[in-house]
């Protein structure tokens, strides 16, 4: 059996009004897969259903992570099992250090009574830390507190990064990153790309896809992806809007 | 009794939430009245003046009114005539653990004292109901003539030094708690310390309430004379009874010129205690009084630590950590009284409220107005975990005149769901999340406790997160 993150005719609520409806796509193992679409589609609701968020109710349809049932999961769960979401708004947690909270996260995927290797995590946080061009002075703040929006972005891709997830969905990780930064995220992204791993990178501009170059684009619009193709489909995209999806949607509805 | 019977009547819930068979040589019965006064004071073998001292004071807690209209409408739930007060199984404090009681040893033992005494301190004393079955300190303290007893002891063996300070930090009609301790109280700690004596480890007292329906009312007077230092400890722990039961404690400190004392307590109750607490210190000329607090569980802990800077210089401070569960109300703060010139005072207090768990912070500050060149720093910050969490501030700061430089702040921050969502995406659990969000918000201060303490804190943090995620 293939491995693969499988969504399957996904239907999903928040508040009553149904934002994803009906929404079917697989990310096999190796594969990146990316999800563009016009603001207010839907594409951080997907990411944040993926993860757990307890706003929004599933009304239909599963998802599995290598044949396992996701939905089912609690979000730590999630999480322990190898499912990672770069949030498009990374939140802070005051008086927490980031070298203690990726400390914390690590040591709770160790079985109970094991105590984690202090050494060799710092060494490994300090070496992937050096990848992304962050300084040692990260360690030491508040998870994300008074980061500026990339320095934040970064942050989720270390923490991506010493987690090691069996998928990972980036949700505008591009987005407040300069060409620079956005460079720099991308060479880990890319450093992380294995046969033993699926991505999902969400993003509203093509610009990134030059950088993280994808195996398969989706369109979302309306709850639903509308269109699949390959990295062709994304350039289109960029050269052209989205009102030629919209319009063919409409013209088939 | 058996080992085996023994352990089988325990009942085992969590850390600090078990209890052994009551077996006792003295219980003053249900009820307070002037016999259950006359019959601890009997058992104790007291002289008449503190058996006097204490009849007065029951007329003054009789005639002081619950102080409903300020604080909680709860403490009318206290029923003071089904309290047991004095309860005691006639041992001395021994000063080998060998020789205590099994089902109190074991006690202790389960508390993890007996190891933290081998580890790191300097003498302990450990007091079950009413009194101290175990006291000791280290020989060495003991030879430069620093006294560590229980007060049953430190009364009969010290009474011109006890005698000299006791209730005149706190008299007896300071609050109704204040002068039921002093009708009643029994066991708490005796400290004196040498001038120019520095006690490097910490003394630890450690109380544990055993029996249900019962009234602790343990009274502590530390001593501390000129050029002298001392660190104090107390811990404290009681089963989870259906039925409500009272704490209610008085601790009187004396630092003489230029003394250093440092009084911390971390207490952990259980759900149904009425945690009812006065402290105060007195600070002589250029003497230093920090209260480092720390106040998890109970159902309603008043506590509000004190400093009289009564001396040129003298420096006061209190160091708060109250942590409100579900069912939980900490109402808690500081007073500082600048009675001398150039006195500084500072207060830190952190709250969290959890659930539907309260938190309330009274400050008070009195700089008169005669005084010169006068500081206060107060700090309130407050954490709400979850929305229905709540809680109040109520700093008076009293301030006359304008040669002192005061300073206040007060902040109140969320942990939002979103905040805990996002720390269970990376696969925190929600009570380490909830964790480490607290631990977050107290680290500043615990930074500047005693590590072992500091430690001792964030377990407890953890154990009361683990408990309010169910
Ligand atoms: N928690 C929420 N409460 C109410 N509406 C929401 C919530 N989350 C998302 N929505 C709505 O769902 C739609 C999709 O939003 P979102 O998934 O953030 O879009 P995208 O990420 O594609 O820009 C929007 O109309 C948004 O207003
Ligand atoms: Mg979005």
């Amino acid at each position: 059996m293939s491995e693969s993150l499988k969504i399957d005719d996904l239907k999903a609520t928040v508040e009553g009004h149904e934002i994803i409806k009906g929404l079917s796509l697989t990310v096999p193992k190796g594969e990146v897969h990316a999800i563009m679409g016009p603001n207010g589609s839907g594409k951080s609701t997907l990411a944040k259903i993926l993860a757990g968020h307890e706003d929004y109710e599933v009304t239909g349809g599963s998802v599995t992570m290598d044949g396992d049932d996701l939905l089912e999961m609690d979000v730590d769960d999630r999480s322990r099992a190898g499912f990672f979401l770069a949030f498009q708004y990374p939140l802070e947690i005051p008086g927490v250090s980031n070298a203690n909270f990726l400390r914390a996260a690590r040591q709770a995927r160790l079985p109970k009574g094991e105590e984690i290797d202090a050494v060799a995590f710092y060494k490994e946080m300090y070496a992937k830390m050096d990848e992304l061009g962050m300084d040692r002075k990260f360690t030491g703040r508040s998870v994300n507190e008074g980061f500026s929006g990339g320095e934040k972005k970064r942050n989720e891709i270390l923490q991506m990064m010493m987690l090691d997830p069996r998928y990972a969905v980036l949700d505008e990780t591009d987005s407040g990153l300069d060409i620079d930064a956005l460079k720099v995220v991308a060479k880990g992204v890319n450093a992380m790309r294995s046969p033993e791993r699926g991505f999902l990178v969400i993003t509203h501009y093509q610009r990134l896809l030059d950088y993280i170059v994808p195996d398969v684009v989706h369109v979302l619009f309306d709850g639903r992806i509308v269109k699949t193709g390959d990295k062709d489909l994304a350039l289109k995209l960029e050269a052209e809007g989205y009102d030629w999806v919209k319009d063919e949607v409409l013209a088939s509805a | 009794m058996s080992e085996a019977a023994t352990l089988e009547a325990v009942t085992i819930d969590s850390e600090g939430d078990f209890s052994y068979p009551e077996e006792y040589a003295h219980d003053a019965g249900v009820g307070l009245s002037e016999e259950t006064i006359d019959y601890i004071s009997n058992v104790k073998g007291e002289a008449d003046w503190i058996r006097e001292f204490r009849k007065k004071a029951l007329k003054t807690f009789e005639s002081k009114p619950n102080p409903t209209h300020w604080a909680s409408k709860d403490l009318d739930n206290i029923k003071f005539e089904n309290i047991r007060y004095y309860l005691s199984k006639g041992q001395k404090p021994t000063r080998s653990w060998d020789e205590v009681p099994d089902d109190v040893k074991q006690t202790f033992e389960r508390l993890g004292i007996p190891e933290k005494e081998r580890k790191f301190l300097a003498g302990v004393e450990a007091q079950f109901d009413s009194e101290a079955a175990y006291s000791n300190i280290k020989v060495e303290l003991e030879k430069d003539g620093v006294i560590f007893v229980n007060s049953t002891e430190g009364l009969r063996e010290h009474p011109e030094l006890f005698r000299k300070w006791f209730g005149k930090v706190i008299p007896t009609g300071d609050n109704k708690y204040s002068a039921l301790n002093s009708a009643v109280f029994s066991g708490g700690s005796f400290i004196y310390v040498p001038p120019g004596v520095k006690v490097t480890h910490p003394l630890q007292a450690y109380f544990r309430i055993n029996a249900e329906n019962f009234g602790q009312f343990e009274r502590t007077l530390i001593i501390v004379d000129e050029g002298a230092e001392v660190t104090y400890m107390e811990g404290c722990t009681a089963p989870k009874f259906e039925t409500a039961t009272l704490h209610s404690a008085v601790v009187e400190l004396v630092a003489m010129d230029n003394a250093k004392i440092q009084y911390i307590t971390v207490q952990n109750w259980s759900n149904n205690v009425f945690n009812l607490v006065t402290k105060r210190g007195i600070a002589h000329e250029n003497a230093e009084i920090r209260w480092i607090d720390c106040n998890i569980g109970s159902r309603l802990t008043m506590k509000y630590p004190g400093v009289i800077m009564k001396g040129r210089k003298a420096r006061g401070e209190v160091i708060s950590i109250a942590l409100a569960n579900d069912g939980q109300h900490q109402d808690t703060g500081a007073k500082m009284v600048h009675a001398a010139d150039e006195t500084t005072s500072n207060v830190v207090s952190k709250s969290i409220s959890v659930g539907q768990g309260r938190s309330t912070y009274r400050g008070l500050v009195h700089i008169p107005k005669h005084l010169k060149g006068c500081k206060n720093n107060t700090e309130c910050d407050a954490l709400l975990i979850n929305s229905n969490s709540r809680t109040d501030t109520y700093p008076a700061i009293s301030v006359r005149g304008n040669q002192h430089a005061t300073q206040h702040e007060a902040s109140v921050s969320q942990v939002s769901e979103d905040q805990i969502f996002y720390m269970q995406q990376r696969g925190l659990s929600e009570a380490e999340a909830m964790s480490l969000s607290v631990n977050g918000f107290v680290n500043d201060l615990v930074r500047e406790f005693p590590m072992e303490y500091s430690v001792e804190l964030k377990r407890l943090i953890d154990l009361e997160m683990e408990g309010s995620v169910g």
